[in-house]
């Protein structure tokens, strides 16, 4: 469902909630989080294991459904969509990258990042093009045959941004993206992902627990515990910041 | 997803467990391989059957019979008009038969019992006549060694397997069959034989076209005063066949181990039992063999020939049951076979089930990526499917090679037996196609239920799921 909204907002939440049943006991993973992230912001959300960043950011991706409140991401109100739309809008509109990078191993890279492309229905001679291009973007053009799990854990992770980008999406979603790896290819990771941010000006939401990381690369920082925002902290180097006026915050909500 | 790139998926997908995919196919064809082994051999025997009583006439021939004759007791409750005010069945009768829709043509029976002299010896038997037509009508003559008659009149006989084993002095075994047909068509076919029989003349002079020396002509009145008079004659006869036709068989030649050219023998006029019962001015035939086009037809033919006020009677109501025992019988036979397929269907709801479980977390991810409930749904409904039509394909060509051992196996045992090789097994082209159809159906079937629940799969959970 198309909300008309401002188009330099990517992504709009109000009073978003997720709750699950545990047995007896009722886990508010998300709880009640009103945001806004603007279009070409790097936005990280920190905070403890269980502080619901993952959740929320499974409820941008579309991947999961708010118990109640509502997130619009592009004028997509999710709550809204069909399990059909849901689909149309993971494929065309976000990207994602995990920490675990989800490669499927049984596909050679070139295979892996066409993938998106067969579910878009792209011509096959035009899906090899735009495969080639985009791992050749990340560096990997020499490995288009290798499978998964003969490459390093960066070489995955780029390949697995290379197949996050490949239906140009206006949002790139990332699961701790440099969790399994050192801190050298966790570098060459970010930079990558900070190209993005400011060549292709994508937005960026990552869920990370590195403070060091966040405050190095986004430029803005979202502080979670027990499913609710409890910081928002802006820094200096994020492609929003130098070029959008038109950002949007939100007003921290940060007492139960 | 289009639906190449469905099937791309699909085929990789069952490449990557190979084996547990293969145990699976394997399955089915063993499924499928049954029910075509079941079938094939259920249906070879009806073939087998259906020619037996082809060659017989039994599918496709009406008996007409006068109802002026008395004998023909089995007419007597039948509607339609009393025996003395139904029609003769004259030449005129059977011409209107035969412009009835659906028959092909109408003809006399003529038979009788008599003597046939070869090598000086005597040998009583029934004659029959048999029309020209019968050389391409069906299989009826399909057995014969030597040939045909060359013309409808000529002065020709086709002999009986057994009367030709009498002619020549051989007495095979009783329940045995291993004369070779062949051998006595090889020291009969050329001979000449001497038919000795009663010309009936309806003035006292002799004429006849037919070459024959005549002796003892003799009158006699019948029973409404016209005049006859019976001449016995000879005719020589050349034998150009030697046929295995069941003498039991019908078509105008019931128990008759000599047979001769139909339009020679009307031509004879020879005096017969069977023919002199009303006597008026032109011959009547005691029975009429009307032989029907399609077997369906014979019902409404032999209605037909009832109305127009003569006995008819076919056998089709027996054959009827003989086809409705099969159908059974293919239907029993169907059923085991499907059972087994079945069981296999079973494994791929198994295999599938399993294939979720494992492919969990890449169901994840596809949906993450994008994958529609539909593309998974298809993905997974794909692999049932190519693996019913692999497990099809390949249980069609076991089956058939079962078929064929068992088909083979059967023909060794009745050679032994000193039967004839039989062919029971038949693999029609619809069984071959209808086989691999219907195990891609059943798979598909069988792959819904794993289909569904994969498309259903939440991906949030799947892609925790390690």
């Amino acid at each position: 469902m198309e909300i008309s909204g401002s188009p330099s907002l990517a992504v709009h939440s109000e009073n978003l909630c997720r709750h699950y049943r545990m047995g007896e006991s009722l886990v508010c993973a998300v709880d009640g989080i009103s945001v806004d992230i603007a279009a070409r912001e790097f936005v990280a959300l920190l905070g403890a294991s269980g502080s619901g960043k993952s959740s929320l950011l499974n409820l941008v991706a579309g991947l999961d459904r708010p118990t109640s409140g509502s997130v619009i991401v592009h004028g997509n109100d999710l709550a809204a969509l069909s399990r059909e739309q849901l689909a149309k809008y993971r494929l065309h509109t976000v990207g994602m990258v995990f920490q675990s990078f989800n490669l499927i191993p049984s596909m050679s890279l070139f295979e892996n990042v066409e993938l998106p492309l067969r579910f878009a229905e792209v011509d096959r001679r035009q899906r090899s093009e735009l495969a080639r291009q985009s791992l050749e973007r990340v560096g990997l053009s020499r490995r288009l045959t290798h499978r998964p799990m003969e490459l390093s854990g960066g070489e995955q992770q780029r390949a697995s941004l290379a197949r996050a980008l490949i239906n140009r999406p206006k949002l790139l979603l990332a699961d701790e993206p440099t969790g399994n790896l050192d801190s050298r290819t966790g570098t060459e990771i970010m930079e990558l992902i900070r190209s993005f941010n400011e060549t292709l000006g994508m937005t960026v939401v990552m869920v990370t627990h590195e403070q060091a990381l966040a405050e190095k690369y986004a430029g803005r920082m979202l502080q979670l515990a027990d499913g609710k925002i409890v910081g928002d902290v802006r820094m200096g180097n994020s492609a929003s910041v130098r070029t959008s006026s038109a950002q949007a915050s939100s007003p921290q909500r940060g007492s139960t | 997803m289009k639906l190449y790139d469905i099937t791309d998926l699909a085929l990789r997908n069952l490449r990557e467990s190979i084996f547990r995919n293969s145990l699976t196919t394997i399955g089915i064809s063993v499924g499928v391989a049954s029910l075509v082994a079941m079938l094939s051999l259920g249906i070879g025997l009806q073939q087998l059957a259906s020619r037996r009583l082809e060659k017989s006439g039994l599918f496709d021939t009406v008996v007409v019979t006068s109802k002026r004759d008395m004998r023909n007791f089995r007419e007597a409750r039948d509607e339609g008009p009393t025996p003395a005010d139904s029609p003769a069945l004259d030449e005129s009768a059977r011409q209107e038969i035969e412009q009835l829709t659906g028959v092909v043509e109408a003809y006399p029976d003529i038979r009788f019992v008599t003597e046939l002299r070869f090598d000086g010896k005597p040998h009583l038997t029934m004659v029959a006549g048999i029309p020209f037509s019968a050389k391409n009508n069906n299989d009826a003559f399909d057995g014969m060694q030597g040939g045909f008659f060359t013309s409808d009149t000529g002065a020709e006989l086709i002999l009986q397997k057994s009367f030709a084993e009498e002619l020549l002095g051989i007495t095979p075994k009783p329940g045995t069959d291993d004369t070779d047909i062949g051998q006595l068509a090889k020291s009969l076919v050329g001979r000449e034989m001497t038919m000795r029989y009663a010309e009936r003349t309806t003035s006292p002079s002799i004429s006849s076209s037919i070459p024959s020396t005549s002796s003892l002509p003799s009158s006699t009145g019948s029973a409404d005063g016209s005049v006859y008079s019976v001449v016995s004659r000879e005719l020589t006869l050349k034998t150009v066949g030697v046929t295995d036709l069941d003498p039991d068989s019908m078509r105008g030649s019931g128990r008759a181990r000599v047979f001769l050219p139909l339009k020679l023998l009307q031509s004879l006029h020879v005096m017969s039992e069977s023919r002199d019962t009303s006597a008026n001015s032109g011959p009547t035939y005691s029975s009429l063999s009307v032989r029907v086009g399609n077997p369906n037809q014979v019902p409404s033919v032999e209605d037909a020939i009832k109305k127009l006020g003569f006995g008819a009677f076919s056998l089709v109501d027996a054959t009827r049951s003989v086809r409705q025992f099969f159908a059974v019988l293919d239907g029993f036979l169907a059923i085991f076979g499907s059972l087994a397929l079945s069981v296999a269907s079973i494994g791929i709801v198994n295999t599938l089930v399993m294939a979720i479980l494992e492919r969990r977390r890449e169901i994840g991810i596809m949906k993450a990526l994008g994958a529609s409930d539909a593309d998974v749904r298809g993905l997974f409904f794909a692999e049932a499917g190519a693996m019913g039509l692999v497990g099809g394909a390949v249980g069609v060509t076991l089956g058939w090679v079962i078929g064929r051992l068992i088909n083979f196996g059967t023909n060794v045992y009745l050679v032994r037996q000193h039967f004839p090789p039989a062919q029971i097994w038949s693999v029609p082209l619809w069984l071959i196609l209808g086989a691999i159809a219907f195990s891609t159906g059943v798979s598909l079937a069988a792959g819904l239920y794993p289909a569904v629940r994969a498309a259903r799969l939440d991906p949030v959970q799947a892609l925790r799921y390690e």
